[in-house]
């Protein structure tokens, strides 16, 4: 390991900034909490960057602070593993407007020393990913030799081709889309409209006292995860199984294991997340929209000289299949080098999350042929 | 690694470093000899995700999605060439796929099992039954080839559309052979065309 300071687990860099966000605002200190792994190349060009999604972070592979779990892509990102840390410097960071470290929401506002909550500027993607540039830039890393990401990583991925594309060598996209639908919109309306009728949320100034929304919150959290599963993925989990008990109570109680799962989820989840970051994410989710950004979607990538694979899963329903389709098709018709397949689970949009013997060889397999 | 008999004419007769469209490409064997040999831009559709796994596990470009409804999704003259090795009979509108073939690229190489070679004919004429040969291994009910076509036919086809025959090699186990009664005695055929 090398005894820069930059490198390692555990970082935190404040940079001046300021950050011109597409909302207008400037953003100013950048805090980004951030974690490498590997050994950086002299010519440094074996650097890869992996995005989190929605409720990630940047320990894709170690200890999460808080709940002491293992990385969340450990299946992935290791020395060995597809994304080989023996091979590749892994730089995964916390996205802006989330809450493990990167100025977001629940940091500190310098204008009134207090917690930023509403006040924080509405980012987006592209947001989140010229934050990452200027990690990058802090790093020493002028092109990225990959961009990977799964769910909203695999859109900061598209993003970052498409807005940086001098910086990207090649992308990994998975389990993603380039726009939220009406569907995926809706679904996240649902999860900020229980986390702001909760009373604890205060208009998200509910920093100081320790009492933050975590009954509206859980509640967004256990919509959410049902987006995240499929049918058929919930029957053969739970069925109408009921939990701990011989029959129905005739009250509210949760008779049935898929309502104590659900619960457990929202719970457990309240532990570790901001609401208010919630809220800043699902709202940068739902402004996404690559075509709108460059006019059509091939436009994001004409003359790209990109390398791309996509992957879809089959039973994923919160971005199918056919968003991924018609990335491709956008790719192809730009001339794009484009790698796609859809594989089997059936777990759903999880699935990438899972093991899949399928999707660390193909994922292994495109990052090798780079040259590294 | 050796390349199937009609796959080797295909790679044999593509320029060095031109763009390549192989529709229908497996595992990427073509495309890899392309890329490897010839210093081609190749890149493929496919409707197997094993196989479109694996071509992109070694690093070729490959898209996975159906010959059938997909080709329409690529600008025309985006490629020097486009193939389609055994794959013709397997579509819905061969016509429609040939067409499509000659607008993405500038030639098209079409492969196909020629279905008058004179066992397909014997197995018909004495046996009464649909041929079940090497190149058609398998029973008609489970036969992904749901358009038998003959080197005539398909010359008929070719002629009737216009397009013009820039080549033509025929097979017999894995040995080129004449031109000469080619429907007859040919197992199968490659074409190069040209609108």
């Amino acid at each position: 390991m090398s005894d820069d300071p930059r490198f390692g687990l555990a970082r935190t860099v404040t940079m001046p900034g300021p950050l011109r966000l597409d909302g207008g605002a400037l953003l100013s200190p950048v805090d980004i909490a951030y974690e490498t792994y590997g050994t950086l190349n002299g010519d440094a060009g074996n650097a890869v960057l992996i995005c989190h999604a929605l409720t990630g972070d940047q320990h894709v592979a170690s200890d999460h602070p808080v709940t002491g779990k293992p990385g969340w892509w450990t299946r992935m990102v290791g020395p060995g593993k597809p994304i080989d840390t023996d091979r590749y410097f892994v730089i995964c960071s916390n996205v802006i407007g989330s809450c493990l470290g990167s100025s977001g929401p629940a940091t500190v506002n310098p204008a009134t020393g207090k917690p930023w909550g509403m006040a924080f500027p509405v980012i987006t993607i592209r947001d989140m990913v010229r934050a990452q540039a200027m990690l990058l830039d802090h790093l020493g890393i002028a092109r990225l030799y990959a961009v990977v990401g799964g769910s909203m990583g695999g859109m900061q991925a598209l993003s970052w081709a498409a807005t940086l594309p001098d910086r990207v060598a090649a992308a990994v996209v998975i389990a993603s889309a380039a726009r939220h639908s009406a569907q995926n919109i809706a679904f996240h309306e649902v999860g900020r409209q229980a986390i702001m009728a909760d009373p604890n949320w205060r208009e998200g100034d509910y920093y100081a006292d320790g009492a933050p929304p975590a009954a509206g919150l859980a509640v967004a959290r256990m919509a959410a995860h049902i987006t995240y599963l499929s049918e058929a993925g919930l029957t053969a989990k739970f069925g109408r199984k009921l939990q701990s008990r011989e029959q129905k109570t005739f009250g509210f109680d949760a008779d049935f294991q898929v309502e104590s799962y659900l619960r457990h989820q929202g719970l457990s989840f309240v532990e570790r997340f901001d609401a208010n970051s919630y809220l800043y994410i699902t709202r940068a989710l739902d402004y996404f929209d690559l075509a709108e950004e460059h006019g059509t979607l091939a436009n994001a990538f004409k003359g790209s000289a990109t390398r791309f694979c996509l992957v879809s899963f089959d039973t994923d329903w919160l971005y199918p299949t056919s968003e991924s389709r018609s990335i491709v098709h956008a790719m192809n018709a730009a001339g794009a080098a484009a790698s796609f397949v859809e594989l089997s689970s059936p777990f759903g949009h999880d699935a990438f999350l899972l093991e899949s013997p399928e999707l660390a060889r193909v994922v292994g397999g495109f990052l090798r042929a780079g040259g590294h | 690694m050796s390349l199937r008999p009609d796959l080797a004419i295909i790679a044999a007769n593509v320029a060095r470093g031109s763009r390549v469209l192989d529709v229908g490409c497996g595992d990427g064997a073509l495309m890899a000899a392309l890329r490897d040999e010839r210093q081609c831009d190749a890149r493929g559709l496919e409707l197997n995700a094993g196989d479109v796994a694996s071509a992109v596990a070694r690093g070729l470009s490959v898209v996975q999605g159906d010959a059938d409804s997909d080709l329409a999704d690529y600008p025309d003259a985006s490629f020097d060439y486009a193939i389609l090795s055994q794959t013709l009979q397997t579509t819905r509108r061969p016509d429609w796929v040939l067409d499509q073939l000659l607008r993405i690229g500038g030639q098209a190489f079409v492969s196909f099992p020629n279905f008058a070679h004179w066992r397909v004919r014997a197995s018909l004429l004495w046996g009464g039954r649909m041929p079940v040969t090497r190149l058609l291994p398998l029973k008609w009910y489970a036969t992904p080839n749901i358009h038998h076509v003959t080197i005539d036919d398909f010359r008929a086809l070719v002629k009737e559309r216009g397009i013009r025959i820039e080549g033509c090699w025929f097979l017999t186990g894995d040995k080129q052979t004449g031109a000469g009664l080619a429907n007859l005695l040919a197992e199968h055929a490659v074409f190069l065309l040209r609108k």
